[in-house]
């Protein structure tokens, strides 16, 4: 029962508590370039959930077998690992799945450079989670990246239509906006288990 | 020595295995795509208007390549572009047909009656909700500027209060006349004929209670036309271009004067 338990804290924790783009604050490049629609922020959501999880299998097993004695090579190998792994990802769904590569289209390569997958493989390994543990987590942290995203694309796609000061019109709003959501978050600070 | 070995040995052992992975992954996992279809794409305008009915340029190029699609469906062509793309293709180029769109609607600001004052967003689809649009003629143009927004091509402007095309600056995508709510937009071939600037289907008596500039079915133009290319159907004069001549007895007879000859 307790696994159950703590794999449940994990996924609220890293969902609402930590969630990556409103409270840590990584990830802001994608959550403000593709989330002027809710079509293209799923798509991104989608993507980066995949690349997430992928990422952290593969660095956790680089790190614990590779590096596992010099740990201040984590950033550069885990840069080097993310990397090839979504232009490999990417290749394979181009000739594995077309449908799926069309979809995901343009994001798929553009995570390549999103601090959050790299972020969240560098919490892996702090918090010397298990392999399942830091899989999980980097699944439960990309949801709440596709929440976060899919929410502000919803806010976005209400402030097209309606009457803003010139002066705020377009990415000022925009900005304002993901403040006010990112104080909204700050509430699941005070979740307790 | 060992600080230095380890570091380079393992990040770049990494590396080489990934290197080599990718290099594998790129000749295991090739898409084979038609050298055609790249250079084709090459050579089409890259605007994505769709005006051709694909989904954008590369679509259309494949399509050109793969179900053997016309050439000459983009407007945006030019004829030295057209013989490059059928030497690609081996085929003859066909002959390209200028398209252009024209809004069937007269009623300029102050020639058209409104209904009421629209205060909102400026849009054409969104006044056309609130009772059909401000424009007391329910079939005339709102001139909140939808299509102008729509055209990829900035030829579409709004002069006094009336959507107004730029011929030299269309290319005939048909943007303009999906987006209109009332449907006033056509796309027709460039070439000499009379043109109705006017779509309502009312009757007489009620289209001159809303607008100066509409036509009341008079017939006056179908029976002055000698190839019998003019037609007053519902109410309203529809020109058979095929017949048209262009020759101006209609327009000059009409009593409205909303002919034009093109």
């Amino acid at each position: 029962m307790s696994i159950i338990k703590d794999f449940l804290v994990l996924a609220i924790t890293a969902m609402l508590v930590e969630n990556f783009v409103l409270v840590k604050f990584m990830g802001i490049c994608p959550f403000l370039g593709v989330s002027k629609k809710i079509e293209t922020a799923t798509g991104m959501g989608i993507a980066v959930t995949f690349v997430m999880v992928a990422a952290s299998a593969l660095t956790w097993l680089v790190n614990e077998y590779i590096i596992a004695n010099a740990p201040y090579l984590q950033t550069i190998a885990f840069i080097l690992v993310i990397a090839a792994l979504v232009q490999f990802i990417e290749m394979f769904v181009r000739k594995a799945v077309p449908s799926l590569y069309s979809a995901l289209g343009i994001y798929l390569p553009l995570i390549t450079t999103n601090c959050a997958v790299l972020g969240v493989t560098m919490i892996n390994v702090q918090r010397d989670y298990s392999f399942g543990m830091s899989l999980w987590y980097s699944f439960a942290a990309a949801l709440g990246f596709m929440l976060a995203i899919v929410l502000f694309a919803g806010v976005r796609e209400r402030l097209e239509t309606s009457k803003i000061p010139k002066y705020l019109k377009g990415f000022p709003i925009a900005l304002i906006s993901a403040g006010l959501l990112s104080i909204a978050f700050l509430g699941f600070q005070g979740l307790s288990f | 020595m060992i600080e230095i070995l380890v570091p380079a040995l393992s990040v770049g052992g990494i590396a080489l295995v990934l290197g080599a992975l990718l290099a594998f992954a790129s000749v295991v996992f090739k898409v084979d795509v038609d050298e055609r279809e790249e250079k084709i794409a090459e050579i089409l305008p890259g605007a994505n208007c769709g005006g051709c009915g694909y989904a954008g340029c590369s679509a259309f190029a494949s399509a050109i390549v793969n179900e053997g699609a016309e050439i000459t469906k983009c407007n945006l062509m030019t004829d030295e572009k057209l013989s490059a793309i059928a030497s690609i293709m081996g085929v003859e180029a066909g002959k390209k047909i200028k398209k252009v769109a024209r809004v069937a609607c007269n009623g300029t600001c102050s020639v058209a009656k409104e209904k009421y004052e629209y205060y909102g967003l400026d849009d054409c689809a969104t006044a056309a909700q609130l009772g059909g649009g401000a424009k007391a003629c329910a079939y005339g143009c709102l001139g909140l500027g939808s299509c102008a927004v729509k055209c990829p091509f900035g030829a579409i402007s709004i002069v006094d209060g009336i959507a107004t095309v730029d011929e030299n600056k269309c290319v005939g995508c048909s943007a303009c006349a999906n987006i209109c709510p009332k449907g006033l937009i056509t796309v027709a071939e460039v070439k000499p004929t009379a043109f109705v600037n006017c779509a309502s289907k009312d009757k007489g008596a009620v289209v001159n209670n809303v607008c100066e500039a509409g036509c009341i079915g008079c017939k006056i133009c179908e029976k002055k036309c000698e190839f019998d290319a003019i037609h007053v159907t519902d109410n309203l004069a529809k020109v058979d271009s095929d017949k048209c001549t262009g020759c101006g007895l209609c327009a000059e007879a009409c009593p409205k004067k909303i002919i034009e000859i093109l």
